[in-house]
């Protein structure tokens, strides 16, 4: 190799400037907190909260309707992106609205760390949905997990969130371990990790047993993060264990980054062995319906509730990209994989309702976390209630409330291709799972207030949950336009080979 | 015809002025929610006045129609018609929103702004239920008008409301998943299309309509409610408030029966043929099992209940003897009685305010202390019971007609309903009405304010005017009838 040869070439650095201006920010805001001496940390969480207006501008600024490759494309820049990366900012801005009066009232949390590795998580995200190279996936992952693990644990003297925080380190080491090994079978069977690469020597037929050995493990990774059955474990001890402002966090923008990884990886790295990895999808999904919704039934906390929700509702998320491919045939992908997208921001902004709620009724020394904290809420303050209500009846996939349509649209791409025993099944523990998600409206609704004191709430929360309510409604009376957002998108990213 | 949007103005105005009650906010608000409640139901009768004064008898096609894209992606329109079935049921249903407004004027107490605006919201989703003309309109609005019901049934309704709402709820929503996958599988075999029309033109093997036929079926069903799915019902009935009770009676049963005619006969019409036996078995044991079921009753509502679940047997009979006499028969029982059970219902309630039991041994008497309220309650009891001049006998009259012309056998066992229906409602009339007062709360009854009598005079004008003079309400149906008759005798294999 001569000289000449090993110029260094500055990389396309524009693709990736919101993901350089969140870095900057966060290191930015790791330092000025170190000095700043408010108890409240008013500087660090204006600084968190303008990093991420920044980033969605830097996104706009830079978003093109062009598939773009950057960094020896290892990081890609296409509408899909774009599109989650502003839903990640807005859960992330909204999220953290949410999470503001909770963490005051907790001094052990009201530290600037907090804001911190809210942003280092989000740029983990931003990789994860930016990612066109395995190395990248796993990089964003890592990124967003170690933050994770340590927000979880960010209450150090509970008992039961440091537990949560071990337990999810634990295993979530492990799943990374799962992932790595995969991305390294394929490596070997295919010679690349460069995931439009990979996609194309598969279909030139290179690769062989090794590729599903490979497959199975990425699978199993990914399943982990995205918490589906069997590998779903740390759910429900993460949500309940954390602190409430935690669990919101999580419930909400990594899922919509561990579905860009299923994009990325899935399809449009291995669609050429789809056949293999619709039929482990299908599995994961009955079993996580089954598992979630039924399990759901037993708790008395709100928190794992809701956990086992979530397991449920990514078993409904996968309904659709376990259809896409029907013998062969991929007419149907777009539509399929845009039903799985729209069931994610769907379920992603019911969660944050839902959750924000919970954080909106805890106070100092008060966790709000059973459900039979809500009782009565509809006396305490009829409005909130007819948030949460809304929330619930969206989840459980009720109309007019927009889980309804997500439900509608999986369940048409189930049709589409032809299994009626999957919608059948899938709509077997939708009825099971209305069952508990009506018990938090009977408690809310049909028994006598829990308590007395008053809910106060700053009026940003009082705005933003009640936009969050309207919106879950309104998007689920006018889902077109999102609908179609997601379907555009997502088939301008697809890229087979 | 003006050039208003009549059906979008039938479901809008309720639902509007639902929150506009519920602005109406704290319970220190109260007489203003119930006036401004009263206000909107009656402005949402009187918007849909039009449909009947306009309405063209001559034609079975869909009049007052409403075209608008909703969600393109799917192929899914805002599309609103009525024809002369579903037309009575938009008015009847906007009528029943009055009464039950009415009829929770003094009773409710607690949240007054939350309950009216629950019944005033249901009475707009309920009345698009029966103008959709897009199978995922009609499905919305089918699916989400448990919402309220649910609420009205677990907030106002009686010790085991729990029980009751989770088991309607549940129930409702088993059978209606499966049509919603059934509509699904119209809307890809159909290239793309939720238009209910459309896919009565869709040819379909046999083989696929009976799988429709029967997911229809469930939904159906359901909400019928058919025996043996009709367990909900009772417990629903009972631990409602008055106004929840007449609105699942008059209203919420009828959304299965028109689910038949809309969606089971004419999109599969041969699965219909296969079926019909089925279903006239099914619908006699509701008409005898369930009447003697009533007989042992000793919870008026109860009773009045599985009354109900009989006289829908009489419906689902009438449908499936696909005769014209049988299914307009069944279209005036249906109407008939709207206004019958949900005055029965009332008149329970009208007691039940003042006694707090709704057992009929805690009564006995009552005509010595409310003579007035004893001559309605007569006059409903007979109507329940099919007696002539009474619009329970048009109905029941017109499918027993169409079912001699079918079958002796079952002409004989639907006829049996007559000595039934009268032996459960004339038996319970008798105990809790006549003799002696029983005890000192019937001694202390008082007769009916001026407000019970208005709301019982309407009903007694609905139950008694259909009876003498059903003209109005049949030549309505004609040509609409003819047409779904003539549509289901064209097989649709091909």
């Amino acid at each position: 190799m001569t000289l000449a040869e090993m110029q260094f070439v500055v990389p396309e650095l524009r693709i990736a400037s919101a993901e350089i201006f969140v870095l900057a920010m966060a290191c930015l805001t790791l330092l000025v907190d170190a000095f700043v001496k408010d108890k409240k940390r008013t500087v660090t969480y204006v600084l968190t909260q303008l990093a991420l207006v920044g980033a969605a501008v830097a996104t706009f600024a830079t978003s093109s309707e062009q598939v773009s490759y950057t960094f020896s494309n290892m990081f890609v820049g296409d509408l899909m992106g774009d599109l989650l990366k502003y839903l990640v900012y807005i859960s992330v801005i909204v999220g953290l609205f949410y999470s503001r009066a909770y963490i005051l009232d907790r001094p052990e949390m009201a530290k600037g760390e907090f804001y911190v590795l809210s942003l280092f998580a989000t740029l983990g995200m931003m990789v994860m949905i930016s990612a066109s190279h395995f190395l990248t996936v796993y990089i964003g992952i890592e990124m967003l997990s170690l933050s994770l693990y340590a927000m979880v644990a960010l209450d150090r003297n509970s008992i039961a969130s440091t537990e949560a925080g071990m337990k999810y380190f634990v295993l979530g080491a492990l799943a990374s371990g799962f992932l790595l090994y995969g991305m390294s079978m394929l490596y070997g069977a295919t010679g690349t990790l460069e995931i439009p690469m990979l996609s194309e020597r598969l279909f030139r037929g290179e690769g062989d047993f090794i590729v599903s050995f490979g497959l199975v493990f990425v699978i199993a990774g990914i399943a982990f993060k995205l918490g589906v059955v069997p590998f779903h474990m740390w759910i429900p001890d993460v949500y309940h264990g954390a602190p409430t402002a935690v669990t919101l966090f999580i419930a909400s923008a990594p899922k919509l980054a561990a579905f860009a990884v299923v994009i990325r990886v899935l399809v449009n790295g291995l669609i050429f062995v789809s056949k293999d990895w619709q039929m482990m999808l299908i599995i994961l999904s009955v079993l996580s319906m089954a598992v979630g919704n039924f399990a759901a039934i037993a708790q008395t906390n709100i928190k794992r509730m809701l956990a086992y929700s979530a397991i449920s509702h990514m078993g409904f998320m996968l309904i659709g990209m376990s259809t896409g491919v029907f013998q062969g045939d991929p007419r149907f992908i777009v539509d399929a994989y845009s039903s799985s997208m729209f069931y994610v921001v769907t379920y992603v902004l019911a969660s944050l309702g839902a959750f924000g709620t919970i954080l909106l009724l805890s106070r100092a020394g008060f966790e709000s976390d059973e459900i039979s904290d809500f009782a009565g809420l509809n006396k305490r303050n009829s409005w909130y209630a007819a948030i949460m209500m809304m929330m619930m009846f969206s989840m459980a996939g009720i109309p007019f409330f927009v889980g309804f349509f997500a439900k509608f649209s999986v369940l048409q791409a189930a049709v589409a291709s032809d299994q009626m025993w999957f919608a059948i099944a899938a709509i077997f523990f939708s009825l099971v799972g209305a069952y508990y998600y009506l018990r938090v409206v009977k408690v809310m609704y049909f028994d006598p207030p829990a308590s007395t004191v008053p809910i106060t709430a700053t009026a940003d929360v009082k705005l933003l949950l009640s936009v969050n309510g309207l919106a879950v409604a309104l998007i689920g009376i006018f889902p077109n336009a999102l609908m179609v957002l997601c379907a555009t998108s997502l088939s301008r990213s697809i890229t087979i080979f | 015809m003006s050039g208003l949007p009549i059906l979008s103005l039938a479901i809008w105005v309720p639902v509007l002025a639902g929150f506009v009650v519920l602005l109406a906010g704290s319970d220190q608000n109260s007489p203003l929610a119930r006036k401004l409640a009263l206000l909107g139901a009656l402005a949402g009768l009187l918007v849909t006045l039009p449909l009947y004064t306009g309405f063209d008898t001559t034609t079975p096609a869909m009049q007052f129609g409403e075209l608008h894209p909703w969600i393109r992606r799917f192929g899914m329109n805002y599309h609103l018609g009525v024809d002369g079935i579903s037309m009575l049921f938009v008015i009847l249903n906007s009528f029943i929103t009055v009464i039950v407004v009415l009829a929770g004027w003094k009773v409710i107490q607690s949240k007054v702004a939350q309950y009216n605006a629950c019944f005033l919201i249901m009475s707009g989703l309920l009345n698009g239920i029966f103008v959709a003309l897009d199978g995922m309109l009609f499905y919305v609005f089918f699916e989400a008008s448990l919402i309220p019901l649910y609420l009205i049934i677990g907030v106002w309704g009686g010790p085991r409301r729990v029980y009751a709402a989770f088991k309607f709820f549940l129930f409702t929503l088993a059978g209606s998943l499966l049509l919603l996958l059934s509509l699904i599988y119209l809307y890809l075999h159909s290239n793309g299309s939720f238009s209910i029309l459309e896919w009565h033109q869709l040819p379909l093997p046999l083989e696929t309509q009976k799988w429709i036929f029967l997911a229809f079926l469930a939904a159906f069903a359901v909400k019928v409610p058919m025996w043996p799915v009709h367990t909900w019902l009772p417990d629903a009935h009972v631990e409602a408030p008055t106004g929840g009770s007449i609105v699942l009676a008059a209203i919420a049963l009828k959304l299965g029966a028109y689910g038949f005619v809309r969606f089971s006969l004419p999109i599969a019409p041969d699965a219909a043929h296969a079926f019909s036996g089925l279903i006239i078995i099914l619908s006699l044991i509701a008409v005898v099992y369930i009447g003697f079921v009533a007989l042992a009753q000793e919870d008026m509502k109860k009773l009045v209940a599985y009354s109900s679940i009989a006289h829908m047997g009489f419906v689902t009979l009438g449908f499936f003897l696909f005769s014209s006499l049988g299914v307009e028969g069944a279209l005036v029982q249906m109407i008939s009685h709207g206004f019958v059970a949900g005055a029965m219902f009332y008149c329970i309630g009208v007691m039940y305010d003042r006694v707090h039991s709704r057992l009929i041994k805690d009564y006995g008497g009552v005509v010595n202390t409310m003579p007035k309220f004893a001559a309605f309650f007569m006059l409903f009891a007979m109507a329940n019971a099919g007696l002539p001049a009474t619009s329970g006998f048009v109905g029941e009259f017109m499918v027993i007609m169409a079912s001699v012309k079918f079958n002796l056998c079952v002409a004989f066992l639907a006829a049996s309903t007559m000595i039934l229906g009268a032996a459960y409602t004339l038996w319970m009339y008798k105990r809790v009405v006549f003799g002696a007062v029983a005890n000192h709360h019937v001694a202390e009854l008082t007769d009916i304010t001026a407000r019970e009598f208005l709301v019982l005079a309407l009903l007694a004008l609905g139950a008694l005017g259909i009876g003498l003079y059903p003209q109005p309400i049949t030549e309505v149906m004609h040509s609409s009838v003819d047409e779904l008759l003539r549509h289901i005798s064209v097989s649709k294999i091909q």
